[in-house]
């Protein structure tokens, strides 16, 4: 079955320094230096980025992460809690909007 | 409920030249002699033998998933008494200082209680791969307090401090009985610091990925056995899951053989190589047979011809900086921080 997002991409992804090296370089140095060990420590960062892969529903992301996460000794539980909590974020972002909403219901209405 | 071994399942991977034809059907970027030799470490030779170990048979109380022996209580492969015999004489004309026991279960083996009393009568550091549920059956209960006595060094295997992946690896009911265990254990001073009796806990990953750092595993497995279990130990070894017997069925079966395998070739990190195990162990079979490692053992892949074949004709001068028997499955041993008996490398 064809489908837009292939696993196997995820393999291409230097590929995004074939017209841009310069900036791929500079990405690159970056993220790999944002996902080293500092105040947080690498199995927490993999965590971070288990969460956030979810809550931007990047496919290639969550392979990543998911294999980072456990490479770096986090438990499916802990993994699942990580997921919950963007979910948690996503809902919340979403409901706290309501409070907007209802400010406009207030200046509309009598 | 126990597993059945591929052995007696009849599967087709039971036969080792089976399982070397498949990681050899694989279109990996390189072999490990190849890798090997762009570090400029081929060919891999041996250091000195720090390490006897002797594989006393494939019976076992577990079937775990991930076994590289095949071992199980179906098995029947036992070391019979003259190549014990010949172990230990072997170990007495040596200057060795460790004899690492291992199995299938190598409590079971009958003569399991001898062999120690007999290598610690020489003086020598023994050490036991224990399940650790082998101590939980009612035949074998007073193990612990025989290890106490003894001061045999334990390596335990547990793969996860949570009970879900440690079942899902090695039999329901294992981890709680493995927490048992544990708790026995440290009663008799086993993990306790200071008191000279060493509990390490030897953790594989629970799926196709490689394990995490070996020391920052440790902290967390400390605080979470402490916190859950007030359970202590030592040390905890990271073990890289050999793409071999039971483990190269789940690989296959999973469909994540070739995957799990271009990323071992992809890890290999030259400065594993200078502690790899097998540079500084001899691998007895329950059979006599000579190998460089346990898990060259479990794929029949002998010491090279020009050194000793098996226990009976061993001379530490036929052994010493022999030519290491290698194959792809050896990138195990060199993916990221490297693995070993004794965990992390690098």
């Amino acid at each position: 079955m064809d489908t837009y997002y292939h696993a196997h991409d995820l393999a291409k992804f230097g590929d995004m320094g074939k017209d841009a090296p310069e900036l791929w370089k500079k990405f690159l140095e970056w993220y790999t230096a944002v996902f080293q060990e500092g105040a947080l420590t690498e199995r927490e960062k993999a965590l971070i980025a288990l969460a956030v892969a979810h809550a931007v529903q990047c496919p290639y992301c969550i392979d990543a992460y998911t294999t980072a996460s456990l490479e770096k000794g986090s438990t499916p539980e802990q993994m699942t809690e990580a997921v919950h909590v963007a979910a948690a974020i996503r809902g919340g972002a979403s409901l706290v909007h309501g409070v907007q909403m209802r400010n406009h219901v207030d200046k509309l209405s009598m | 409920m126990s597993l059945p071994t591929l052995l007696n399942t009849h599967h087709a991977l039971a036969d080792t030249s089976a399982q070397r034809d498949a990681l050899g059907a694989l279109d990996l970027a390189c072999d490990f002699g190849e890798a090997l030799a762009r570090a400029g470490r081929a060919p891999l030779r041996a250091a000195d033998i720090s390490v006897l170990q002797i594989n006393v048979g494939k019976r076992c109380n577990q079937t775990c998933r991930h076994c590289h022996v095949d071992a199980g209580p179906d098995r029947t492969e036992v070391m019979p008494a003259d190549v014990i015999e010949a172990c230990l004489r072997f170990l007495a004309a040596s200057d060795i200082p460790t004899l690492d026991i291992t199995g299938g279960a190598p409590e079971l083996h009958p003569s399991f209680r001898a062999i120690v009393r007999r290598a610690r009568a020489m003086g020598r550091h023994v050490m036991d791969r224990c399940n650790l549920t082998i101590t939980r059956l009612p035949a074998y209960s007073d193990l612990p307090e025989f290890f106490a006595d003894h001061q045999i060094e334990i390596v335990a295997s547990l793969p996860s401090f949570a009970a879900r992946q440690t079942d899902a690896q090695r039999g329901a009911g294992v981890f709680d009985d493995s927490i048992a265990a544990l708790r026995r254990l440290n009663e008799l001073g086993y993990g306790v610091d200071g008191s000279g009796l060493l509990l390490n806990l030897v953790t594989n990953p629970v799926g196709a990925f490689l394990p995490a750092s070996q020391a920052s595993l440790e902290a967390d497995w400390k605080r979470e056995l402490n916190r859950k279990h007030g359970i202590v130990f030592n040390r905890l070894y990271t073990i890289t899951n050999m793409p071999i017997s039971r483990f190269l069925q789940y690989l296959i079966d999973s469909g994540n053989l070739e995957s799990y395998m271009d990323k071992l070739v992809a890890s290999f990190n030259p400065s594993t190589v200078d502690g790899l195990m097998c540079r500084s162990t001899l691998s007895v079979g329950w059979d006599g047979r000579l190998y460089d490692c346990d898990f060259n053992q479990m794929i029949d892949l002998g010491t090279t011809h020009s050194a000793s074949q098996t226990i009976f004709d061993a001379t530490p001068a036929a052994l010493a900086s022999r030519t290491i028997a290698i194959g792809r499955h050896c990138f195990g041993c060199t993916a990221g921080a490297g693995s070993s008996c004794g965990g992390a490398i690098a």
